[in-house]
């Protein structure tokens, strides 16, 4: 894989790590790219979230986004399916290539992006309706014509759920637990069939055991899906995905009293989390930042 | 523990102070809540008083046959329409027009102020003129009532003296009239239901591919219904209850036929009540005292069938 766009917003006061943030991951995590960023820079109003960011994304890989709380994990993965749009004052600029199509622009449609490109919240939200309706609302609204039940159940099995809820898809998906929510928000992803799953922290309202089984599934589902998963449990990155991205604050910025969040390193989790190359990278891994 | 506290010289000993205080304050907030209450009963029982006294003198404690005369009085008092006297005389004009006109104020004033609610709150993006919109708003839910009562008279009945749009002193007009008077109660009303929908429900409808019309229809609205429809009957409670305005958009004080369209001219009940209410004989008087139930009795109900259509919606979201 190589970089064969390197677009004019990047600056020339680069430094060495940012440098080899752009060195293309190893060849175990090599596949095509799902989502290609280049130079992404986003805005809230006055303040620079992130800044001059590069990134592949490969396809039917796990990629974890992690970094110290306010560094615009969250920000970048939003950017992913426009949930950005629905902040106001939030400017995003720069090239985001999904399926070869730069998703960044106005020209978007931002409600057919997020049907191919999915997300999981941080606090389980399913609907207050019932199992069933979680499941197939996503299905009727963006005009499924197969059949329903089947679709429903289908979903509820990759998410690993069926077997619990089976007898009473009736019941409100409120009534379930937390480990069960989450999973029930991600069979309701599923359902509408995407392409890309976005994950923002979904295990930090869960028990061990609960986060357990959302890893596994997402171990599971990586066969079929491109998933992106924000994280601030550095153990998690290191079990459950295959690149880990870390994200840090710029160091310039923060002189200046902003904080604008930058890639410090891009690599395969292995090499990440035992030889990083970016001293930022290993002082957050370590625990000396954080 | 107020022991060793007041060993120890640098706490004040207020044991005696803080043991009076405790329950004043809770009785002093239980006498806030009961002097709603006393009131409302204190009021019932004077109307009842007064509305029964026309029929005989009877001592209060003869409840089995008070009560069988105050329901013949009700059963009388809805049936009958203005008669030779005010002993054979009842409200039914005032009921059916009354009924009428919450009907057509419903019609109105609910999809008109519910859509402003959800515009405000799902589609204006924030700004100058969301923010002067809802001022005015705001500023409307404070216009004394006979204010709206001129703007009626003016607009529909008259239509600024434009023939063929004005509607005359129909039910029309007062259904507009009283519709204009509500509408922002429930815009506000409907606006807090939906403020207080979490951010997190309508995300993760959008974020299932859901445009915005879809998750407004399908999340936000239901979420809202229970808040939206108490706030909706609280507004109909009281354009039902309004006497003001509607004396400037009637035009008839006394009907022998209640309307049979929206097109008829009317009288609503509290301007029946207010009509019978004016004369001095004891027979008008607890006429009047008679209307008054029947217009508590018609609000009660509302309140009733708020309350039931809310449990029934929250129950609903829940499940």
């Amino acid at each position: 894989m190589t970089i064969d766009h390197q677009p004019s917003t990047t600056q020339p006061h680069l430094t060495p790590a940012e440098g080899l943030a752009k060195v293309p991951p190893p060849t175990s995590i090599q596949t095509a790219p799902a989502m290609r960023i280049r130079g992404l820079n986003v805005w809230y109003g006055q303040a620079h979230a992130l800044k001059d960011i590069d990134l592949d994304v490969p396809r039917n890989r796990i990629t974890a986004l992690i970094g110290p709380s306010g560094c615009g994990k969250s920000t970048l993965l939003r950017c992913f399916n426009r949930m950005n749009d629905l902040i106001a004052g939030a400017r995003v600029r720069g090239e985001i290539l999904f399926d070869g199509e730069d998703i960044v622009g106005p020209e978007i449609d931002s409600v057919s992006l997020r049907r191919r490109v999915g997300m999981v919240f941080q606090r389980p939200n399913p609907f207050p309706k019932s199992i069933y309706e979680n499941v197939a609302w996503g299905a009727k609204i963006n005009g499924y014509r197969g059949d329903l039940d089947e679709l429903v159940e289908v979903s509820l099995r990759r998410a690993a759920l069926w077997e619990e809820v089976k007898g009473k898809l009736r019941s409100s998906g409120l009534s379930l637990s937390g480990g069960q929510q989450q999973r029930l928000c991600i069979a309701r992803t599923l359902a509408v069939q995407p392409e890309v799953i976005l994950m923002d922290e979904p295990c930090s309202a869960l028990d061990p055991i609960a986060t357990r089984s959302v890893e596994d599934l997402m171990e599971e589902l990586k066969a079929d899906y491109t998933i992106v998963i924000v994280t601030h449990n550095m153990q998690q990155a290191r079990r459950a995905s295959d690149l880990t991205v870390c994200m840090m604050l710029d160091d310039q910025a923060t002189l200046e009293g902003h904080r604008t969040g930058v890639v410090a390193e891009a690599n395969a989790t292995e090499i990440l989390f035992t030889n990083p190359q970016d001293p930022r990278t290993e002082a957050y891994i370590t625990g000396r930042i954080g | 523990m107020s022991g060793s506290a007041s060993t120890n010289a640098l706490y004040a000993d207020k044991s005696w102070v803080r043991r009076m205080a405790r329950p004043f304050f809770a009785v002093a907030c239980l006498l806030a809540t009961l002097s709603g209450v006393v009131v409302l009963a204190v009021l019932l029982g004077s109307v009842v008083m007064s509305a029964l006294g026309r029929v005989d003198s009877r001592p209060w404690y003869d409840l089995a046959a008070n009560l069988r005369s105050l329901v013949e009085l009700m059963l009388r008092l809805v049936t009958n329409t203005p008669g030779e006297s005010a002993a054979v005389s009842g409200f039914r004009v005032g009921v059916v027009s009354s009924l009428w006109l919450l009907a057509l104020v419903a019609l109105f004033a609910v999809p008109v102020g519910v859509g402003a609610a959800v515009f405000l709150e799902e589609y204006a993006s924030p700004g100058r003129i969301k923010n002067f919109v809802q001022t005015n708003i705001s500023n409307l839910a404070g216009v004394p009532s006979i204010v709206y009562g001129i703007l009626g008279l003016t607009l529909f009945v008259r239509a600024f003296g434009f023939k063929p749009l004005a509607l005359g002193y129909s039910i029309w007009s007062g259904a507009l009239t009283l519709g204009l008077l509500v509408l922002p109660t429930i815009i506000i009303a409907a606006q807090e239901a939906l403020r207080a929908v979490p951010p997190s429900l309508r995300q993760a409808a959008l974020a299932l591919g859901g445009n915005r019309w879809q998750t407004v229809r399908d999340h936000v609205i239901p979420a809202a219904a229970p808040g939206i429809m108490t706030g909706v009957i609280l507004a109909l409670s009281r354009a039902i209850g309004e006497t003001a305005p509607v004396l400037m958009v009637t035009q008839a004080t006394s009907l022998l036929d209640p309307p049979r369209g929206p097109n008829d001219q009317y009288v609503p009940l509290p301007l029946e009540i207010y009509n019978y209410a004016k004369f001095p004989g004891a027979e008008d008087q607890a006429l009047a005292a008679g209307g008054i139930l029947l217009l508590l009795l018609l609000l009660l109900s509302m309140n009733a069938v708020a309350i039931f259509l809310r449990n029934r919606y929250a129950r609903l979201a829940r499940a």
